[in-house]
C-alpha cells in the first residue's frame, strides 16, 4: 500500500493514500468538527463544517471529502477556518426553530453541540426560515422537516444499509425538503418504520412517535392493572443511558426501576422468546418433513415483517406464522394470566419496552386485537423513551438494587437472551431444533457459526443425516442479498433469520443516542451489547428455550401442544401484501 | 410489475421506450429522458405516472420524485386551458416582464409553474421567443401578445374568462 506524508498543523504524519484529510487528523489525536459525515455511510460533503486550510489551495476544503496529497500542509484550526466554521454553524441555525428548551434532543443534539464547541455566541444572519408542519401519519416516525437541517444522513442509511430508499429530497433552494415519495404521509410511503433514519439524525428531524404521556396516565390510574415487559436487548443497552459503560448488562437494575415507575407485574419478553423457539422449530421441523414454503423465514422483526410486506409479498408464505415474542407474551397476558389471576383483560394496560420504533407500528396491526376490540399491548416504549421516564422521575438508576422478574411469565432460558442479536433466533431455535431432530442432547450448545456480525452469514450443520442450511442478515440490504439467491433458485436455504436492523435488536432504532466517543450505529457499540447478552446466556443453567420450566407447565396447564389449536388461535398471525409496493 | 404482461397506465410507446431503457447499462440513467417522454404526451408528470415509471424502471419512486421537483422544466400539476407563459429573455426583461409577472400572480393568486383550482389558468415563465422587436411578449397557448403592460394583465385575463 502507498503511504502518503503531510503535515496537519505542523507535524508529520504518514497515513496510506487513499485516507482522508478527516483520517489523517484522527490518528493524531484531532477530531475536526463535522456534522453530515458517517463514517458507515458514503461521503456527502453537503454541510462543510469540516472545512481546513490546506497551503496553496485557493478555498478552504472538506476534510471529510478529500483524500491526502504528498506533501500537503494542512491547518486544522487557524483563525479563518474557525470563523468560517462559525459562520456556516450559523448560517445553519438561522433556518432552524430556536426552540432548543422545548426539543426532545435538548442536550442531546449535534447542532447544538457544534454550535457550542464552535464558539457561535451571537446570530448575525438573521433572515427567512423555512416552515413546515409536523407529519406524524405513521405510529412510528415523526418527520419534522422544519428541524432538518438538509445532510442528508437518514437518505443515506434507508437507501444504503436498509434498502428501501422511501426519503428523497424534493424541491430545490430554499424549497428543500426531505421526504417520501411526492411528500407522501409516512404512513402511505415504503417506509418500514425500522427508525434508523432517528438514530443517524443530528437534530430532532426525525423522532419515534412517543407513547410516554399514555404510560404515564395508565400508571397513575387506580382502575388499571399496568404490566411491562422488556425485550431481550434492552438490559445490553439501558445502561448508556445513565452513564455506565457501553455493555453493562442492567437487567436487574431495570426491573427495579420499572417497578418504582409503577408498573404492577414485569414480565419479561425473553419468556415469550423461549415461546416463540418452541412454536417457531414446531413449524420448521413441519415444514422440514413436508418439503413445502421453504426457506423459513423468522417473524420476530416487526420492520422485516413490513419489509417483506412491501417488497417481497411473494414470499409471504415462507414467512414463519409465529407472532414475535413481545405478541405473544401481550397474548398471554391478556388471556393466560388474566385468567389465572381472575384480573378483567380489559383493565390490563401492557406496555413493551423495546429497542424499536416498528414495534409501534406493529401493535396496531389489527392482526394483534383481542375478538372484543382491545389490543393485546396498548403502548410500546423505546429504550430511549424508557430512559427519559426514569429520569424525569427521579431514579437514580445505577443505585438501585437488582430486582426479579415475576413469574410465570419472566422466567427465560439463556435462548430468549440471545434473541436481541443478529443471529440469536438461529441460534435459540437451533438449540431446540436439533434436539428433536437428533433425539440426543446437544454437546455443544454454541452455534457462533451463525453470528452475523458483518450482516451476513451462511452456515451448514449436519443433523440426523440431514444438511440444514441456514442463513442469517441483519440490514435489509442484506436481508435483500439472501431473498435475491432464494428467488433465483441459486440457494436453496431451510431456515433464514432476518432482522431488519444492523446487528439486531441491539442496533434498533428506539436504542440510546450513542454515548461519547462513539457514533451512530457504532459495530464496537454494537459488539459490546452483543457480548452482555452472550455474558447473560452462559451464565444461566438453563439455555434451551423448551427446557424452560415455565414453558413446559404453561404447555401443560393452558396452550396443550405445540402448534395445537389453542396455540395456533394465540399466537399464530398473518400477513399482508402491502403499497406502495416497494422498489427492490 | 416488470413483465410484459402486466396493464400499464402509461402509453404503450412510452413503455416500450422504458423497456428499451432496461436493456442498456444503466437503465436509471434514463429517468430524466423517460420523465420527458411522459411530459411530452401528457403536459405534465401525475403521481401514478411517475409510480410507474419506478416501477417499470426499478427506480426508487422517491428519487423519481426527487428528479421531478428539482428541474424547473417538470410540471407536476397540469396546465390551465390558458397556459400563460411570460418572456423573462433580456428584451423582455428589461422591457418590465416581471412586472407582468407579479400581475399575473396577484390577479390570479398563483404562484410559478402552478394552476388555479377552477383549472383555468396555469403560468409559467419563459426564455426568449425569438421575437425581442415585440417586447415584452406573453404567450398565451399558442398566440403572442405583444408590447404587454402590467396594467392590461386583468383585462387580459377578464377575456379569457368570458372566453
Ligand atoms: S462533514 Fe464534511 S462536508 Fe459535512
Ligand atoms: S427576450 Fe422576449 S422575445 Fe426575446
Amino acid at each position: 500500500m502507498k503511504r502518503v506524508n503531510l503535515f496537519i498543523d505542523e507535524t508529520a504524519v504518514t497515513v496510506e493514500a487513499g485516507t482522508t484529510i478527516m483520517e489523517a487528523a484522527e490518528t493524531l489525536g484531532i477530531r475536526i468538527p463535522r456534522l453530515c459525515y458517517h463514517p458507515d455511510l458514503s461521503i456527502e460533503g453537503a454541510c462543510r463544517v469540516c472545512v481546513v486550510e490546506v497551503e496553496g489551495s485557493r478555498n478552504f476544503i472538506p476534510s471529510c471529502a478529500t483524500p491526502v496529497q504528498e506533501g500537503m500542509r494542512i491547518r486544522t484550526n487557524s483563525p479563518e477556518i474557525r470563523q468560517a466554521r462559525r459562520d456556516l454553524i450559523e448560517l445553519i441555525i438561522d433556518n432552524h426553530p430556536r426552540e432548543c428548551q422545548t426539543c426532545e434532543r435538548d442536550g442531546n443534539c449535534e447542532l447544538q453541540d457544534l454550535s457550542y464547541s464552535l464558539g457561535v455566541r451571537e446570530r448575525l444572519f438573521e433572515g427567512k426560515r423555512k416552515r413546515h408542519d409536523i407529519e406524524s401519519s405513521s405510529p412510528s416516525v415523526i418527520r419534522d422537516a422544519e428541524k432538518c437541517i438538509l445532510c442528508r444522513r437518514c437518505i443515506r442509511v434507508c437507501s444504503e444499509v436498509q434498502g428501501i430508499h422511501n426519503l428523497s429530497q424534493l424541491y430545490r433552494g430554499f424549497d428543500t425538503v426531505v421526504a417520501p415519495a411526492f411528500e407522501s404521509p409516512m404512513n402511505d410511503s415504503v417506509c418500514i418504520a425500522c427508525g434508523q433514519c432517528i438514530n443517524v439524525c443530528p437534530v430532532a428531524s426525525f423522532l419515534e412517535r412517543p407513547s410516554t404521556e399514555r404510560v404515564w396516565e395508565a400508571l397513575a390510574d387506580p382502575s388499571r392493572h399496568v404490566v411491562v415487559q422488556i425485550a431481550p436487548s434492552i438490559r445490553a443497552a439501558i445502561g448508556e443511558g445513565f452513564g455506565l459503560p457501553v455493555g453493562t448488562p442492567a437487567t436487574g437494575q431495570t426491573i427495579t426501576a420499572l417497578r418504582r415507575l409503577g408498573f404492577d407485574v414485569v414480565f419479561d419478553t425473553n419468556f415469550g422468546a423461549d415461546l416463540t423457539i418452541v412454536e417457531e422449530a414446531h413449524e420448521f421441523l413441519g415444514r422440514l418433513e413436508s418439503g413445502r414454503n421453504l426457506p423459513m423465514l423468522t417473524s420476530c422483526s416487526p420492520g422485516w415483517i413490513k419489509f417483506l410486506e412491501h417488497f417481497y409479498p411473494e414470499l409471504i408464505p415462507n414467512a414463519s406464522s409465529c407472532k414475535s415474542p413481545m405478541q405473544m407474551l401481550s397474548t398471554l397476558t391478556k388471556t393466560f394470566y388474566a385468567e389465572k389471576t381472575g384480573i378483567d383483560p380489559a383493565r390490563i394496560f401492557m406496555v413493551g419496552v423495546m429497542p424499536c420504533t416498528a414495534k409501534k407500528f406493529e401493535i396496531e396491526r389489527p392482526e394483534h386485537f383481542h375478538p372484543s376490540g382491545y389490543p393485546y399491548t396498548d403502548a410500546v416504549l423505546t429504550t430511549r423513551e424508557t430512559i427519559w421516564m426514569i429520569k424525569a422521575y427521579g431514579i437514580d438508576f445505577t443505585k438501585l438494587p437488582d430486582g426479579e422478574f415475576d413469574v410465570p411469565l419472566g422466567f427465560s432460558s439463556g435462548a430468549g437472551d440471545i434473541f436481541g442479536t443478529t443471529g440469536g433466533v438461529m441460534e435459540a431455535a437451533l438449540r431446540t431444533a436439533a434436539e428433536k431432530l437428533t433425539g440426543k442432547p446437544l454437546e455443544k450448545l454454541e452455534f457462533t457459526e451463525v453470528r452475523a456480525v458483518e450482516g451476513l452469514r451462511e452456515a451448514s450443520f449436519e443433523l440426523a443425516g440431514k444438511t440444514l442450511n441456514v442463513a442469517v442478515a441483519n440490514g435489509l440490504n442484506n436481508a435483500k442479498i439472501l431473498l435475491e439467491r432464494v428467488k433465483s433458485g441459486e440457494k436453496s436455504y431451510h431456515l433464514l433469520e432476518l432482522m431488519a436492523c444492523p446487528g439486531g435488536c441491539i442496533g434498533g432504532g428506539g436504542q440510546p443516542y450513542p454515548p461519547e466517543g462513539h457514533y451512530v450505529l457504532d459495530p464496537e457499540v454494537i459488539r459490546l451489547r452483543a457480548r452482555a447478552l452472550y455474558d447473560i446466556d452462559e451464565a444461566k443453567k438453563v439455555r434451551k428455550s423448551h427446557e424452560n420450566p415455565y414453558i413446559q407447565k404453561l404447555y401443560q396447564e393452558f396452550l396443550g401442544e405445540a402448534g395445537g389449536s389453542k396455540s395456533h388461535e394465540l399466537l399464530h398471525t398473518t400477513y399482508t401484501p402491502r403499497t406502495p409496493r416497494g422498489i427492490k | 410489475m416488470t413483465g410484459t404482461d402486466v396493464k400499464t397506465i402509461l402509453h404503450k410507446d412510452i413503455v416500450k421506450f422504458i423497456r428499451e431503457c432496461l436493456k442498456k447499462d444503466h437503465p436509471d440513467s434514463y429517468l430524466i429522458a423517460v420523465l420527458h417522454k411522459v411530459q411530452g404526451r401528457y403536459g405534465w408528470l401525475s403521481e401514478p405516472h411517475m409510480a410507474e415509471v419506478a416501477q417499470l424502471l426499478q427506480v426508487p419512486t422517491a428519487t423519481v420524485s426527487g428528479v421531478a421537483t428539482f428541474y424547473h422544466f417538470f410540471r407536476l400539476r397540469p396546465r390551465g386551458r390558458f397556459a400563460i407563459s411570460v418572456c423573462l429573455g433580456t428584451a423582455c426583461f428589461v422591457r418590465g416582464a416581471d412586472e407582468i409577472v407579479e400581475a399575473f400572480r396577484s390577479e390570479l393568486g398563483i404562484g410559478m409553474g402552478e394552476t388555479t383550482q377552477d383549472g383555468l389558468f396555469s403560468l409559467e415563465t419563459s426564455r426568449c421567443l425569438g421575437v425581442c422587436a415585440l417586447a415584452p411578449v406573453v404567450m398565451i397557448n399558442e398566440k403572442v401578445y405583444s408590447k404587454v403592460t402590467a396594467k392590461q394583465v386583468p383585462e387580459l385575463i377578464r377575456q379569457m374568462q368570458e372566453g
